[in-house]
């Protein structure tokens, strides 16, 4: 994170366009600026679902680190998501055997099929020519259709073939909760997301393969002439990525869903790159950040539901936290050096 | 025949607005990611602004300012913050959308008023091209001049010709006497305005109404385009008509084959995909070398300077 002032301005400034925009509506601003925090933090059972969307957030967060360092824009983490949740719901459908065992291979399983299909988006940049942004999008599309296929096609629910998802996986299937407090808490989906920013941030800080990753990130001209195998970073980066988001995908489906649905990402791909944006990058500040953000997700429904307002209203004030506080750590970081400049430093 | 040509010019006639406007900005050497967000936002202000004012011709200019506004913060600030034009403008994407969403929620199901049709007299009387290219309303002439004036600009004028400096090589058009900076924000500016002129169209001209489904994916594929048709305005139409022809198709195909209309619409950007690793295959490479003209025709290099800022020191 940058320094804390111009944040705090840009959180405050965000916040007050918010304001502003639930009085155009004819909402009253602060019941429902309430209802964010209520619907997200009000109970046990609210808090545990924040927690559980929380979980899959920081997965992708977490990779799209390790792809961001390597200076890669992996737009198609949506898809890697997508294609984790159809190999873990394949496994989850198909595999005999005790509960635990189906769990443990659906997370292989949603690993794998994350890590090929960002593999994919990297073998177009590295032999194909393609810009990932452009692969990966090609590939959020298709993977989008693969699931409409099967939902309707080969797995369509017992009955009528619909929109609304697979059959529910059978139960023991389903990834285990903590009864607590009258609620079900999702301990290992936290856990994997938090080992996952751990393990990141410790990939990036302290081996050799990081500071690499992050030297093609930061020039892969002058890597390639020190002698660093760009491509193979590259496509490492795109690796680890991608089997992160693939992770968040079986996540979504074993922990939370227990069914393969259409909207199956939850959209935590692309929240997740505003997430990275807001975290500068770095790994460090991914926790925090990701729970916020989430918390105003998960709160936003409570605006459809208590007030008829439209729930894309959390995006609206992710989105100006985000942009307010890019522009706003530019435009001091600008000052600053002018200033310098004025006082003939270097 | 010529009805399906003539609904496939009018489908399409947006996605030319709104590619061409993109290409503008892009060959000036900037990169407006917006558009899928831009889209939607200008496509739900005109089709409110419209809804009030009770004229189209109101909802056409409130969006073009939309339009323009985004692009206007994605050039400001990678100009004259150094903020990264990618970063910027992916989150405006989001931004954009979930505001057209919030927005206009409660214009949802509304009916507003549309471009009237306008056949120009004697020219829509020839048998077969008279149908085809002159039954229409004025979104689709624009989407004519569009293409046009943007061919015209690029190739055969003196700014077209310090466009293509400013987007290829910063440096050697700033040594010229050119205001690098200063023509990139005005054509991000103008590239902005036609993406959302291509916003009002689907909502007053092309699908009528406002809902949030109303222009999905089409910013995205506007963009891949964009590259599809290396950057040439002749190429950018053929590849939008393309896409056009695609709708239309899954339009007429859906009674008959489901399954079909679905993957249409998906099918351009695994095609773009296909086409770009074909042009940089080693096999096509070799062709390119024999036969120039074939390279000219189907190869295509973005503007050199493509998302990059330009620092003079």
């Amino acid at each position: 994170m940058r320094s804390a002032a111009p944040t705090l301005v840009a959180l405050v400034a965000a916040l007050a366009v918010g304001i502003v925009l639930l009085v155009l509506v004819g909402a009253p601003p602060f019941e429902a600026l309430w209802l964010l925090v209520e619907g997200s933090f009000g109970s046990a059972s609210k808090i545990s679902a924040t927690l559980l969307a929380w979980s899959p957030l920081l997965l992708a967060s977490a990779g799209l680190v390790v792809t961001f360092a390597a200076g890669l824009w992996n737009i198609g983490v949506e898809g890697q998501i997508v294609i984790g949740a159809v190999a873990a719901t394949w496994v989850a459908r198909s595999l005999p055997g005790p509960g635990w065992v189906v769990i443990l291979a659906a997370i292989v399983a949603g690993a794998v099929g994350g890590l090929l299909w960002a593999l994919l988006a990297g073998v177009l940049k590295t032999h194909g020519g393609v810009h990932e942004i452009f692969g990966g999008l090609g590939l959020d599309f298709v993977a989008a259709g693969l699931v409409i296929y099967l939902v309707l096609g080969p797995w369509q629910r017992t009955g009528v073939a619909s929109t609304s998802g697979t059959d529910i996986f059978r139960e023991d299937a389903w990834m285990p909760t903590l009864e607590m407090l009258g609620t079900g808490w999702p301990v290992i989906p936290v856990l994997l997301g938090l080992a996952s920013v751990v393990v990141v941030w410790l990939l990036l800080r302290g081996t050799r393969f990081g500071l690499r990753l992050k030297a093609v990130g930061r020039n892969p001209k002058s890597a390639a002439l020190i002698g660093i195998p760009t491509n193979r970073y590259l496509l490492g980066a795109f690796a680890i990525g991608g089997a992160l988001a693939g992770l968040a995908g079986t996540v979504q489906v074993t922990a939370f869903q227990h069914k393969l649905v259409p909207s199956v990402s939850g959209g935590y791909g692309f929240l997740g790159i505003l997430v990275v944006l807001l975290a500068a990058f770095g790994a460090v500040w991914i926790a925090p950040i990701a729970l916020f953000f989430v918390a105003i997700s998960v709160g936003s429904t409570q605006l459809d539901l208590r007030l008829g307002l439209d729930s894309a209203f959390g995006g609206v004030l992710q989105g100006f936290i985000v942009l307010f506080v890019m522009v706003g750590g530019a435009w001091s970081a600008r000052r600053a050096s002018v200033e310098r400049a004025a006082r003939g430093e270097p | 025949m010529e009805n399906t040509l003539n609904s496939i010019i009018a489908a399409a006639a947006p996605l030319v607005i709104m590619t061409m406007g993109e290409s503008i900005t892009e060959k000036s050497g900037v990169v407006n990611l917006s558009l899928e967000g831009s889209l939607r936002l200008s496509a739900m202000t005109g089709f409110a602004v419209a809804f009030w004012a009770g004229h189209a011709f109101a909802g056409f200019v409130a969006a073009a300012v939309v339009g323009a506004a985004i692009a206007a913060i994605i050039a400001a600030t990678s100009i004259r913050l150094r903020l990264n034009q990618i970063a910027v403008g992916f989150v405006l994407t989001l931004l954009a959308a979930d505001l057209a969403s919030f927005l206009g929620d409660s214009l949802v199901g509304e009916r507003g008023p549309r471009v009237p049709p306008l056949p120009i007299p004697v020219l829509s009387d020839i048998p077969f091209v008279g149908k085809v290219l002159f039954d229409h309303d004025l979104v689709v002439y624009a989407s004519f001049l569009a293409i046009a004036v943007t061919w015209w600009h690029f190739y055969r004028t003196r700014s077209g010709l310090n466009l293509q400096g400013v987007g290829e090589r910063p440096e050697g058009a700033f040594a010229r006497g050119i205001k690098v900076n200063t023509l990139r924000f005005w054509y991000t500016v103008l590239g902005g305005a036609m993406v959302g002129i291509a916003g009002a169209a689907y909502s007053l001209d092309i699908k009528l109404g406002w809902r949030e489904t109303l222009t999905l994916n089409l910013g995205w594929i506007a963009l891949a385009i964009v590259i599809f048709g290396g950057w040439h305005p002749l190429r950018v139409a053929f590849g939008a008509y393309l896409f056009g022809a695609l709708q239309v198709m899954a339009f007429q195909l859906q009674d008959v084959f489901p399954g079909l209309a679905q993957v249409l619409p998906i099918a351009p950007f695994p095609l773009m995909i296909l086409a770009l690793v074909f042009v940089y295959s080693s096999w096509f490479r070799r062709i390119g070398d024999r036969l120039p003209r074939v390279r000219n025709l189907f190869g295509s290099e973005a503007p050199a300077a493509l998302g990059t800022v330009f620092e003079r020191e």
